[in-house]
């Protein structure tokens, strides 16, 4: 085609080959675009099909599955106290890493001059956010379980994740923050409002929806977080938790335990396991996108 | 404040010089949050170099300090190039050699599984991709980076090593592999890093400007050109910053790689063995009942100081070529 053109300037250019050229391009690429949603529909229906021949074939009655603790025989063994466990676990982190969070992301956002500590404090941040998890284990194993010796309780795991999940939550308040127009804040000055008045009723109200998507964002992550609460002592526990300074099994160290042991019949408790995490995971997730695009164009 | 429910009469004396002191403090507050983010990277450091000094010295800094002895019990050299890991064994060895080759073999692994499929995957999104298909793909991948590790690990224990591998090893190499692997553990620790390359190396191509696109374009060149020639030399610093992210969070990866790679450390270079990453190691510890004092529990920390300046190495890298990157497109 192009070769029999009568113009020179083309004669080196095989239009079909680039064409073609074009098209394996696409070719490849779009099967490597597929390769990860083909995994995570493998890996969805590797958990669904072992959940569904745990409840045949290894007789896991759900009735009893939530309501039992763990235990050592596998025929026994059931996820209540490690679902009550992690539910504590989840408002204790909450409540550790979100004002001290949001603080921190205010501060950033509305408060901090161009200076060397304020760049010193967000680089810092982006550092944090980096850190392996299982650090935040070694950190509170250290400093809360052996250091101030109060052991391995559900404290000391909710401040290891709650360390964990602070930078997540200070990234997305500032992005909330900064989506605030700036009009509105210098209405608010305009009235002689102070700048910690703005910030209270003016930008915070404001910035709020996405303040909360990003938290339990945050603690979708955290939920599933199994490395700092390992290293903090949280396995072999099999009873419910009675408050926040009891020993404790969390959902995901659970389940981490039947998954590393040989009986099939663990490794299909394991499976229902994850299936209650998930579900948990992907509620929290679904909640955040309703709240992101129900107040998306509010301001 | 009360300040909210009474009149306000103009600037009042009074409450206009309380509004400003609560201001203040609650300035000072705000601050005191912030700097519990410095804290903590502090808190890491002193607790980690703290605890490992008991491990190389037999007594940590602040027992030092106090007056207890040091002794060197193991040295560096033997840490870093010793090769047989066994801290907690009758006749103890002190190699780390073996569990960072561990780590680095997982990391390396997978690189070569994320870095190709994410790279890819960006394009297609950024530049081939249609509206309707990126609508669904990118929730789709979001949705594979919040699934958490534990989950990886299990879907290695339970589908990648005994269906997939294991069949492909008996096949065609006749070699029967238990239930861990090196290769098992590189696949799920490469698929689970995808979405991080994919995602940020898809922002900042989407960030190149148009007219750059365009015109190439007017000069005939086809959307692979455009991609290949144009969009990704562009990004290349964006692009490379998701990689090193997505190396740092392998180095640092746990539950996906103790499930899946197991706990024999050695330097091996056959892909279905069983070997033993730094993380792997620190969780097998903790499965024991390691106390205070222990040479297994000042262990956990030699090593995870290790794994911390590692990570932290990847962290600058990367705050390097995002700093650049921005830059270069404001």
């Amino acid at each position: 085609m192009s070769t029999e053109t009568d113009d020179p300037l083309f004669t080196e250019i095989d239009l079909e080959w680039e064409h073609l050229k074009n098209r394996l391009f696409l070719g490849v690429i779009f099967a490597a675009s597929m390769f990860g949603v083909v995994m995570l529909a493998l890996l969805l229906l590797d958990v669904a099909t072992d959940f569904y021949v745990g409840v045949t074939e290894y007789d896991i009655g759900l009735g009893e599955f939530f309501t039992r603790d763990g235990s050592r025989r596998e025929e026994l063994a059931g996820f209540r106290g490690a679902i009550v466990a992690s539910i504590m676990l989840m408002v204790l982190t909450a409540i550790l890493s979100f004002f001290v969070g949001v603080g921190s992301a205010i501060y950033l956002e509305e408060y901090a001059p161009d200076t060397r500590v304020t760049r010193l404090i967000e680089a810092n941040l982006a550092n944090l956010a980096g850190v392996p998890s299982i650090v935040y284990g070694l950190l509170a194993l250290a400093a809360f379980v052996n250091g101030i010796g109060i052991g391995p309780i559900l404290i000391a795991g909710s401040v290891a994740l709650a360390l964990l999940v602070m930078p997540i939550i200070i990234v997305t308040t500032q992005e909330a923050l900064r989506s605030v127009p700036d009009g509105v804040r210098n209405g608010s000055y305009a009235t002689g409002a102070t700048e910690w008045q703005t910030i209270r009723r003016v930008v915070l109200p404001a910035a709020m929806p996405g303040i909360m998507t990003g938290t339990i964002l945050a603690l979708a992550r955290a939920i599933g977080e199994t490395a700092p609460l390992i290293m903090v002592g949280a396995l072999f526990v099999n009873r419910t938790p009675f408050g926040p300074f009891d020993r404790f099994s969390a959902m995901p160290t659970q389940i981490y335990n039947w998954a590393a042991e040989p009986s099939q019949h663990f490794v299909h408790l394991a499976a229902t396991g994850i299936a209650v995490l998930l579900a948990f995971v992907f509620v929290m997730n679904g909640i955040a996108v309703y709240l992101r695009n129900k107040y998306e164009t509010d301001i | 404040m009360s300040t909210d429910t009474e009149p306000r009469p103009g600037i009042a004396g009074g409450t206009a010089r309380r509004d400003l002191e609560a201001n203040r403090r609650a300035r000072r507050a705000l601050f005191g949050c912030a700097a519990i983010t410095v804290l903590t990277t502090l808190a890491i450091f002193f607790v980690l170099i703290d605890n490992a000094a008991s491990y190389f010295f037999g007594a940590r800094i602040t027992e030092m300090l106090l007056g207890a002895s040091a002794e060197q019990k193991v040295t560096f050299t033997e840490f870093f190039t010793g090769t047989r890991w066994a801290p907690d064994h009758a006749t103890p060895a002190h190699g780390a050699l073996p569990i960072i080759f561990g780590t680095l073999a997982i990391t390396v692994g997978a690189a070569f599984v994320s870095i190709p499929i994410g790279t890819a995957t960006a394009i297609y999104l950024s530049e081939y991709a249609s509206d309707g298909v990126r609508a669904k793909l990118k929730p789709t991948l979001e949705i594979l980076a919040g699934i958490p590790t534990i989950v990886y690990g299990y879907f290695a224990i339970a589908f990648i090593n005994p269906v997939v591998l294991a069949p492909i090893a008996e096949a065609l190499f006749g070699i029967n592999i238990g239930r861990y692997s090196m290769l098992s553990g590189i696949l799920v620790v490469g698929i689970m890093t995808i979405p991080m390359v994919s995602s940020i190396s898809e922002d900042s191509m989407s960030a190149v400007p148009d007219d750059l696109r365009n015109g190439a374009y007017a000069l005939g060149a086809t959307r692979f050109d455009v991609s290949t020639k144009i969009v990704l030399p562009a990004s290349i610093s964006g692009v490379f910053a998701s990689y090193i992210l997505a190396v740092s969070r392998a180095i640092g990866e746990t539950m996906a790689v103790t499930l899946a790679a197991g706990f024999n450390a050695n330097v091996t270079a056959n892909p279905f063995s069983e070997i033993m990453t730094m993380t792997a190691y620190m969780v097998s510890m903790a499965r024991g009942t390691s106390a205070v004092g222990t040479v297994e529990y000042q262990s956990l920390f030699a090593v995870g100081l290790v794994l911390f300046v590692m990570t932290l190495t990847m962290n600058l890298l990367n705050d390097r070529f995002k700093r650049r990157f921005q830059e270069e497109y404001r």
